[in-house]
């Protein structure tokens, strides 16, 4: 069947199974609107091309599948710059199709051109600049097949506006054949068992849990191993819900503002077990003296994090599904008295974990405290099956301490960016993909103002996103670490200025909430997660409240500041 | 450690500049880099001279492997190889210099592919120690131009008779 490039991208489209497209129109891909209108897509209009890149990957980090955005050239691309970069830092499937000028003017700094293919270079898995028709449907295949496979990540695909017009023959293909991409999935046997027989020698083992838990859709077989094991789970900002957080097991999420448990057991373990995560910066602080006296199991699918800042002892590439349910398949043949083996060791992080838990003190003048308004909203949602998106700074480290997670897929966080205006673009992309349930973007004053002109996107589209919005009325994160590092010279960190976001929120034809007094807090979050409308919640909360515990950039758990 | 690594690419449109940019990108050094079709004309080969601790050179190979459109990676120094750079040099070429020109051309098995009535152009291929040592010997006769065009290697073919010890690695 013949058709033009434009159909053939939308053939594509919905034969790869995409149901929602996040986009915004311009002369670039007008071809490929056209083909849109009455087509079997749903696209949601964004008010900013930023926002349909973070919609795109909050819908693929909710549902597993790859999120797609649609933007035309020049500014409509280089707009979706941050949010693949988030994508990629995060490994977030996601296909990003760009309009581009004609193919004969590309190189004549033509109107509305920009060489996005060279921009994004660095922060895409990989990337398409199709000069013709007809080498489209087999490109979209193999960018579906890249962006989802392996270590996930964003692919973008470059569309000049003639190659969108021309016809060509029709034919999706039904498989991928790429001689230089083979993600290795299986996890060497031997390796495997090493590594399992090295946990049965531990007596101090912990499972550090990182984000290729989640994407791996692993989680199952990592609840179901640390029980039979008894071993410690900690898990990172990108891993939280991997594991149930109110678990004996659980140590809460380490690093930088993790518990005390969680990086007292990293620092004293006899055995570190890597799963899916990569020794970032902000886990390891000084990373001469982590780790020092245990042998380190790596386990990733991504062989450049493997013994780049850590040198692992045991390394398995491998996607950690398989590698999980071969860890279990050992275990539940094995005789090994795991809980008396662990018994000391897990006393005593049951002990830090009392002595030292995540607290917070209780407000005096009745100003609300912050962490208050997290507990809250992870209260007032019980029994909702919520998902949680965060935006970037203090409000999101709160929501990593003080919300409760039963599941995975249930916190999006822009972990490896760390992308202030994240998280209420990416609330509506889940909130597309699970229209009945429950979204929250825990938010700071100064981040949702990056993105808020998406609330009209979800106004419009009846998406009943609720923002929790922790008003401090300064750049919390910042603040704290002027006030910490830099003698409190508070260098442009304090808004002198707010919008009224009760005002701003109607608007746009959503509810506004304004919130001063701690006894309104809970009734407040009730009748917002009841309207069937976006609502944003203005939560007027402490300014000085600092996160706790703290281990200085660059410093050891011997420095961990706790409140 | 001077390391050279042997890529095989798919022969595609913007390649070099991925990796040239993972190079740059992530701080990586390199000493030289060539690129130019195999005998598969889908295929292109490019091989990079780079510098680093193990630890680099362990995360350039696997971050090249990492790209979608490179075939194989090689890190030929750690294998026995052939490696070959090609210089190109004008030399002054005054009455006085001339004859000593032409005994080190002979010396080093070279060529001469280019004269005028002042300049004489020299053509030597080897590994990068005999390019060094001809540069070092006729520097002094006045040197006006050079290129050199980066090393290209091979491994050896597996069966081959090992090299004798002294013989330099480097081969030339
Ligand atoms: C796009 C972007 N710009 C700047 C930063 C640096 N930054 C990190 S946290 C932070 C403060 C965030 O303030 P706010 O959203 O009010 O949240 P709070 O920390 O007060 O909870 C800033 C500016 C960032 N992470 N992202």
């Amino acid at each position: 069947m013949k058709l033009k490039g434009a159909q053939i991208v939308v053939e594509s489209l919905i034969a790869e199974g995409v149901d929602t497209i996040f986009g915004f129109p311009g002369g670039a891909v007008l071809p490929l609107y056209d083909a849109l209108y009455g087509a079997k897509l749903k696209h949601i209009l964004v008010r900013h091309e930023q926002g349909a890149a973070h919609m795109a990957d909050g819908y693929a980090r909710a549902t597993g599948r790859c999120g797609v955005a649609l933007v035309t050239s020049g500014p409509g691309a280089t707009n979706t710059v941050t949010g693949i970069a988030t994508a990629y830092m995060d490994s977030i499937p996601m296909v990003v199709l760009t309009g581009q000028v004609p193919v004969g003017l590309i190189g004549n700094d033509a109107f509305q051109e920009a060489d996005i293919v060279g921009i994004t270079r660095p922060c895409t898995k990989h990337s398409y600049l199709v000069r013709d028709v007809n080498d489209l449907a087999r490109t979209i295949k193999e960018a579906f097949y890249i962006a989802t496979t392996g270590k996930p990540g964003p692919v973008l695909i470059d569309l000049p506006k003639d190659v969108l017009n021309a016809t060509a023959e029709f034919e999706y293909p039904k498989t991928v054949s790429l001689r230089s991409y083979n993600p290795t999935v299986e996890g060497h046997p031997a390796q495997v068992k090493r590594a399992f027989e090295t946990m049965k020698q531990a007596k101090q083992p912990v499972l550090y849990i990182g984000g290729g838990m989640i994407l791996a859709n692993a989680s199952a077989e990592l609840v179901k191993f640390a029980k039979k094991t008894r071993m410690p789970v900690t898990t990172t900002l990108m891993a939280m819900g991997a594991h149930p957080t109110r678990e004996e097991l659980f140590l809460g999420m380490l690093g930088m503002h993790g518990t005390y448990a969680a990086n007292m057991a990293m620092h004293e373990c006899d055995v570190m077990v890597c799963l899916g995560a990569r020794f970032d910066d902000r886990v390891t602080g000084r990373l001469d003296a982590f780790a020092k006296n245990c042998t380190v199991i790596h386990v990733d699918i991504d062989p450049t994090s493997i013994g780049k800042n850590v040198v692992a002892h045991i390394p398995v590439v491998a996607d950690l599904l398989d590698v999980m349910k071969k860890l279990n398949a050992l275990a539940e043949k094995d005789a090994t008295d795991w809980d008396d083996k662990h018994r000391p060791w897990l006393t005593r992080l049951a002990e830090w974990k009392s002595l030292y838990p995540l607290r917070y003190e209780k407000s005096e003048a009745g100003i609300i405290k912050p962490q208050f308004v997290v507990e809250q909203a992870w209260e007032a949602a019980k029994g909702r099956n919520p998902i949680w998106t965060t935006e970037v700074g203090q409000a999101q480290m709160w929501a990593a301490q003080f919300l409760q997670f039963d599941g995975p897929r249930t916190f999006l966080s822009s972990g490896g960016l760390g992308t202030m205006g994240y998280g209420l673009p990416a609330a509506i992309g889940a909130q597309a993909a699970f229209p009945g349930r429950l979204v929250v973007n825990i938010a700071g004053d100064g981040s949702i103002q990056m993105n808020i002109q998406e609330v009209i996107t979800a106004v419009q589209y009846g998406l009943p996103v609720k923002t929790v919005i922790l008003n401090n009325g300064v750049l919390g994160m910042v603040h704290q670490w002027q006030e910490l590092f830099h003698g409190k010279r508070y260098s442009n960190s304090e808004f002198q200025m707010n919008p009224d976001f009760v005002k701003l929120a109607e608007a746009y034809g959503a509810v506004g909430m304004r919130i001063t007094r701690e006894a309104d807090v809970r009734p407040a979050l009730e009748e917002a997660y009841k309207v069937n409308k976006p609502v944003l919640m203005d939560f007027v909360v402490e300014k000085e409240e600092k996160v706790f515990p703290m281990v200085p950039a660059g410093g050891t758990v011997k420095e961990m500041m706790l409140l | 450690m001077k390391h050279t690594i042997s890529v095989l690419v798919e022969n595609r449109f913007g390649v070099l500049s991925r990796v040239a940019g993972l190079f740059s990108g992530r701080g990586f050094n390199i000493e030289s880099l060539t690129v130019a079709e195999t005998e598969d004309a889908a295929v292109s080969r490019m091989t990079i001279v780079t510098r680093g601790e193990d630890r680099i050179i362990e995360q350039i190979n696997k971050q090249l492997n990492k790209l979608i459109d490179v075939i194989k990676v090689v890190d030929v120094t750690a294998e026995e190889h052939v490696e070959r750079e090609l210089l190109l040099v004008k030399l002054n070429a005054e009455e006085k210099n001339r004859a000593e020109i032409l005994r080190m051309v002979e010396i080093f098995r070279g060529k001469i592919v280019d004269v005028s009535a002042k300049s004489y152009t020299v053509e030597i291929s080897g590994g990068d120690r005999k390019i060094e040592a001809f540069i070092e010997m006729v520097r002094p006769l006045g040197m006006q131009e050079m290129a050199r065009s980066g090393k290209i290697a091979l491994p050896r073919a597996t069966g081959a008779p090992a090299p004798k010890a002294k013989k330099p690695k480097s081969g030339g």
